[in-house]
């Protein structure tokens, strides 16, 4: 095994039972969300999962934080069985950022507190030295200047930067962004993708579900395809997009915009 | 018309002057706040500790089923304890829950206030513990994962991220409880505890002049009610003021 591995998702399963609701089951006793993912993650890759919704992409980046328990499998993480038992998930969390499709920013906190919170109650920081890397993260982003405001007085663009620098501040080994820009306007879609592009540029490990092509096209190193719960076909994106093996995502790729 | 004015003052003057009368409805309204706020104080006291095993049971159910842990048992034991307190204190009048909990479970105990102070802190729980439970799930659900994605465990959470923000969602609705438990405490003359308005019937059966001390009585209780209210009002511009 490759030790440049950060992540290796085994196996992973995650069913549930649908709702007891006749009209919508039609005799199905389990969805299968995930079916029995296999996926490497190296050290300062940027991976992008595409598919069609309802594929699992989501529910495949939020297992890797455990926001969702997967129901089988094993996701090793730094070299340790995050799904185990007692696995200690508080502290490898604090290693995974997390960017969320509606920001989910502290609405009660400035800006500034909203960065800063995590690193001084979790990592122990003083306030001074998190409101200093909070600030400089800031500037780097253009943002700076809205340090003291609170979120709902920024545009989407700007709550989604701020969502980043929030992740940023604690200082993670890898980021998972799940559709950071499906809840912005068009016209702000560039300014979040820049940061990321930057980002990725830097060498920050990267797993990116989105439905930005555009994106995966140029910044991805590797691009999963997803559909009912299974990895139909990884690649390059230049394999991905220019010479599609399945009819599944020949299919996709026909329906969406490249 | 100086014959009517005539006839109110010796009104006044029977049911209030004489015999010290207002002197005993000053010793009801005693009573009767401070039933209300140590009821209170009870009541918040219960509310957190019910509103907080509902809450970790159903958020963190899954996840603690999932660790195999043995508290999750605990915890559904507990909670299944505090869904049967809900359903009883909520189901039944409080002036049956008065009675039961004065003439049978502290029948032995001869201080009436501190009884009845008990049993609307235990009824008045009820309602707070839903009101808490409620705050706390109407923040969005997003806000709990991205302080767990942050590496809060799930108390950090609760208390540096959905606390504050369900706190001023529910301090509204958890002083206008407060105002409905003031009137509430009314009923504590059932059990013999001279509150504010078993002073102003008292003060009617001796004097048999109705509309005095009752009328009086629903005063008292209008004003304090009307001054809560204000303060309700001054509390939820100043929360407001924070955010958009």
């Amino acid at each position: 095994m490759n030790d440049n591995v950060l992540i290796s998702v085994k196996d992973l399963k995650k069913h549930y039972k649908p709702r007891k609701n006749k009209k919508y089951t039609d005799g199905v006793t389990k969805i299968r969300a995930l079916d029995g993912i296999n996926l490497d993650i190296h050290k300062g890759e940027v991976v992008v999962v595409i598919g069609p919704s309802g594929s699992g992409k989501s529910t495949l980046l939020r297992s890797l934080n455990l926001l969702e328990y997967p129901t089988s499998g094993q996701i090793i993480f730094e070299g340790l069985d995050i799904t185990a038992p007692h696995a200690k998930i508080n502290k490898h969390r604090r290693k995974m950022g997390m960017v969320f499709q509606h920001f989910n920013l502290f609405p009660n906190m400035t800006i500034l507190k909203n960065l800063t919170i995590a690193p001084m109650k979790l990592l122990k920081k003083s306030k001074k030295e998190a409101e200093e890397k909070a600030m400089a993260l800031l500037e780097r982003v253009g943002l700076a200047d809205r340090a003291q405001a609170y979120p709902s007085q920024l545009s989407g663009g700007q709550k989604q930067r701020i969502a980043i620098v929030r992740s940023l501040c604690m200082e993670p080994d890898v980021m998972l962004f799940d559709e950071p820009t499906s809840a912005l306007d068009p016209e702000m879609v560039g300014e979040v993708l820049d940061v990321m592009k930057e980002l990725a540029n830097e060498g920050m490990t990267m797993v990116v579900v989105t439905h930005e092509m555009g994106f995966a096209k140029e910044v991805g190193d590797r691009v999963v395809f997803m559909a009912d719960g299974v990895i139909v076909e990884e690649g390059t994106p230049q394999e991905i997009f220019t010479n599609p093996q399945s009819d599944r995502l020949k299919d996709f790729l026909a329906k969406v915009i490249v | 018309m100086a014959e009517w004015f005539e006839q109110i003052k010796a009104e006044f003057d029977l049911n209030f002057i004489q015999a010290d009368r207002w002197k005993s409805m000053l010793t009801g309204l005693e009573n009767t706040l401070l039933i209300t706020l140590f009821a209170a104080i009870i009541g918040i006291i219960i509310g957190i500790i019910v509103a907080a095993v509902r809450t970790t049971y159903d958020n963190n159910s899954e996840s603690m089923k999932y660790n195999g842990s043995i508290s999750y048992y605990i915890l559904k034991f507990f909670n299944a304890i505090c869904k049967i307190y809900l359903t009883i204190i909520r189901g039944t009048p409080v002036v049956v829950q008065l009675l039961i909990i004065y003439f049978i479970i502290f029948a032995t105990s001869t201080n009436d206030i501190m009884v009845a102070t008990f049993a609307f802190g235990i009824n008045s729980g009820a309602y707070v513990a839903e009101i808490f439970r409620g705050g706390i799930m109407s923040i969005d659900v997003g806000q709990f994962e991205a302080g767990r994605a942050m590496g809060f465990n799930y108390i950090q959470t609760m208390i540096y991220v959905i606390i504050p923000q369900a706190f001023k969602n529910v301090l509204p609705t958890l002083l206008n409880e407060f105002i409905a438990l003031l009137k509430e405490t009314s009923v504590a003359g059932y059990v013999g505890v001279l509150d504010l308005t078993r002073a102003g019937n008292a003060i009617r059966g001796v004097t048999f002049s109705a509309f005095m001390p009752l009328i009086a009585v629903a005063l008292i209780y209008l004003a304090i009610v009307m001054l809560l209210t204000w303060l309700v009002g001054i509390v939820e511009r100043r929360l407001r003021k924070n955010e958009r």
